[in-house]
């Protein structure tokens, strides 16, 4: 059955081998092909296409590359402004022994708190008044609540609504320098300014 | 018995003490200031604690010996080492009559032997305490020297030392001997409360057995006892306020005080009935007196309108009807009374205007006789003593700074904050004598508050 196979093939290849050199005919081009002007054309333009659709890409990734850039620029600005007025809130005001009248050279950033917290209607704020060591531990509870409450006076105969500040006293409890001198005493008798709400994102006045 | 050998290997804690001659507060008087202390050596009886017999008692016999030693009411005779003097009265001759009956019970017989009264007499004792067991019991006999007899027997069942309640029964039979010896309370069965490091804690007057009472996530002050000596008011800060909590030293369970905690409220003081808890308010207004009704938690009631001064520190006399307190209505803040309904309210502790400095703190004895209180002088604080009946002032104290008096049960001994020794700690002083004792050898201890007697638990009655 093979051998049978083998010789059909055989038989057929002596056929078609002799049918070709038979004739004068000049053998037949193989085709080159031709480029077509039209697809040449549209393989230009697909080309142009694609480089300009990766430009565009680029661009568009550019753009929002940059316009990401400029909100995250914006956002830490706005981080920072808002660190800024919270570090300007914070700002604490002293005041002398035993005495709870708000001191000249505070006025300034009381004026400033004033500002910022008209520019954040949202922003609610706590006074603690603190004091020094030397007066009596509980009376002194007493005399941080009058500093506390006099800096809120401040706030409120400047505008602010006083529902918007809340006031408490830590006494000599929480002192900030732990020094048994006129300096460290200086530093403690102050009023304390902190958040309650409203402040994540805080404009400047 | 048995139980109380077990605990001989406890550690007998011995007290601080100070020395008789640097007791005194008398030292560095200046501006013919008067130091009202006059001590007087030798006019108060002596008495003799008998060393051991048997070993087992050790502790609780320290632990007496110290408390009749802190009542400052003896001349604590001590013996030379060993039990050299311990001459049985029996080989003299000269048997105890059986005059003194055992206070309770039978359990708490006579000695087999009593102590040798002649010779004790001639070393000066007026009293001899002898501690000894009979079965499971520890029997505290008293003797009386000079009628050579024994006075009274004090059957006790101890709980073993270190076990809860062995201090308190202690120091129960101290101030038993004391009222028997010389018909006067004591104040050996007592706590004191006080702040450190922003908790509040309690402490054993003797200065053992410290526990910490507040939470301990928050800042603390103010620690007032309730009349029950039970439990213990005081205020922790939250959140910008001052909450008043009563708690339960027996089971540590605390109530918020109803009305407390919106505001910043501070100093609280029960009257001494237990009904009432008056304390100050501080609000925008200023700081005022309020009461709640604390038996039912409830009922608000404001007692002081302060307007452009403020009012503070309330400070129940001990017939519950009148109130002292500070306030600032003249200036600097002074000492103040007023009816326990905040009608006639008017100077307390006199003072010269614009020469007296600032006086806080008052709290008034248990007899109902004097306001302690501390005023600022020359710009450091000492504690004064103001005599309700005449109304005048004695300073008490002139060594460092001293403040934040508290009385004893006994309306004679006060436990104050002082810096004398370097730093701020506790000390306690007998206004009869000036002896002067540290409560605690801890920095930073202030605001203390004595309990009451603490009350009889059936643990410690045989």
């Amino acid at each position: 059955m093979k051998r049978l196979t083998l010789l059909a093939l055989a038989v057929v290849a002596g056929a078609v081998t002799a049918a070709a050199c038979g004739g004068p005919k000049p053998p037949p081009q193989a085709p080159t092909p031709q480029p077509n002007a039209d697809s040449a054309a549209a393989a230009e333009r697909a080309r142009q296409d694609s480089m300009d659709a990766a430009n565009r890409a680029a661009q568009a990734a550019e753009a929002e590359r940059a316009r990401r850039q400029q909100e995250a620029d914006a956002a830490a600005g706005a981080q920072r402004t808002t660190e800024e007025v919270r570090a300007m809130l914070a700002a604490m005001i002293h005041f002398d022994y035993d005495k709870a009248v708000l001191r000249g050279d505070d006025v300034g950033t009381l004026d400033q708190k004033v500002a910022t917290l008209q520019a954040n209607p949202n922003l609610r704020i706590r006074i603690s008044g603190h004091c020094d060591e030397r007066g009596s531990d509980e009376y002194n509870l007493a005399l941080g609540n009058r500093r506390a409450t006099a800096a809120k006076q401040y706030l409120v105969s400047h505008g602010i609504d006083a529902g918007r500040i809340e006031t408490t006293s830590y006494g000599e409890e929480r002192p900030l320098a732990q020094g048994h001198d006129e300096s460290a005493w200086a530093q403690n008798r102050r009023d304390e300014f902190e958040i309650i709400s409203g402040g994540d994102a805080l404009k400047k006045p | 018995m048995r139980f109380l050998l077990l605990g001989l290997g406890l550690v007998v804690w011995v007290g601080p003490t100070v020395r008789r001659s640097d007791a005194q507060d008398t030292s560095a008087i200046d501006r013919g200031v008067r130091i009202g202390i006059v001590y007087q050596p030798g006019v108060r009886p002596g008495l003799v604690v008998l060393p051991g017999r048997p070993a087992g008692l050790d502790s609780a016999r320290a632990m007496l010996m110290r408390d009749l030693d802190y009542s400052d009411r003896f001349e604590l005779i001590t013996l030379p080492a060993g039990d050299s003097l311990r001459v049985g009265a029996a080989a003299l001759g000269t048997a105890p009559p059986a005059r003194g009956a055992p206070a309770r019970g039978r359990t708490g017989g006579a000695p087999a032997a009593g102590p040798n009264y002649p010779l004790y007499l001639a070393l000066g004792a007026d009293f001899i305490v002898d501690v000894r067991a009979a079965g499971d019991t520890a029997v505290v006999d008293l003797h009386d020297v000079a009628a050579g007899a024994l006075r009274r027997a004090f059957p006790a069942r101890l709980p073993a030392p270190g076990a809860a309640g062995f201090r308190m029964a202690v120091h129960r039979l101290a101030d038993q001997v004391l009222q028997a010896t010389l018909g006067a309370p004591g104040m050996a069965a007592t706590r004191v409360g006080f702040v450190k490091d922003g908790k509040v804690y309690v402490i054993d007057q003797d200065g053992a057995d410290m526990h910490l009472v507040s939470s301990t996530d928050r800042q603390a002050m103010s620690p007032a006892w309730a009349p029950d000596a039970r439990r213990l008011a005081y205020m922790e800060f939250w959140q910008g306020h001052g909450q008043l909590f009563v708690q339960d030293l027996g089971n540590g369970e605390r109530t918020a005080v109803a009305t407390t905690g919106r505001a910043l409220d501070f100093t609280p003081a029960f009257s001494p009935d237990g009904k009432t808890l008056a304390f100050s308010r501080a609000t925008e207004e200023g700081t005022d007196v309020y009461t709640v009704n604390a038996k039912d938690n409830c009922c608000l009631q404001r007692l002081t309108v302060g307007r452009f001064s403020d009012n503070l520190s309330p400070a129940y006399s001990p017939d519950g009807q009148r109130i002292a307190f500070v306030s600032t209505r003249s200036g600097l803040p002074q000492i103040y009374v007023m009816a326990a309904d905040g009608t006639d309210q008017q100077l307390f502790a006199p003072f010269d205007y614009g020469v007296t400095g600032a006086s806080n703190a008052p709290e008034w004895s248990p007899d109902g006789q004097s306001v302690a209180f501390h005023r600022d002088v020359a710009g450091t604080l000492q504690v004064f003593v103001l005599d309700v009946r005449t109304r005048t002032v004695r300073q008490l104290t002139s060594v460092g700074r001293n403040e934040d008096p508290t009385w004893a049960p006994d309306s004679r001994h006060l436990a104050f904050v002082s810096d004398r020794s370097g730093y701020r700690q506790l000390w306690i002083i007998d206004l009869d004598t000036g002896r002067i004792r540290p409560l605690l050898q801890q920095s930073g201890a202030r605001l203390p508050a004595w309990s009451p007697r603490l009350p009889e638990t059936a643990a410690t009655n045989p």
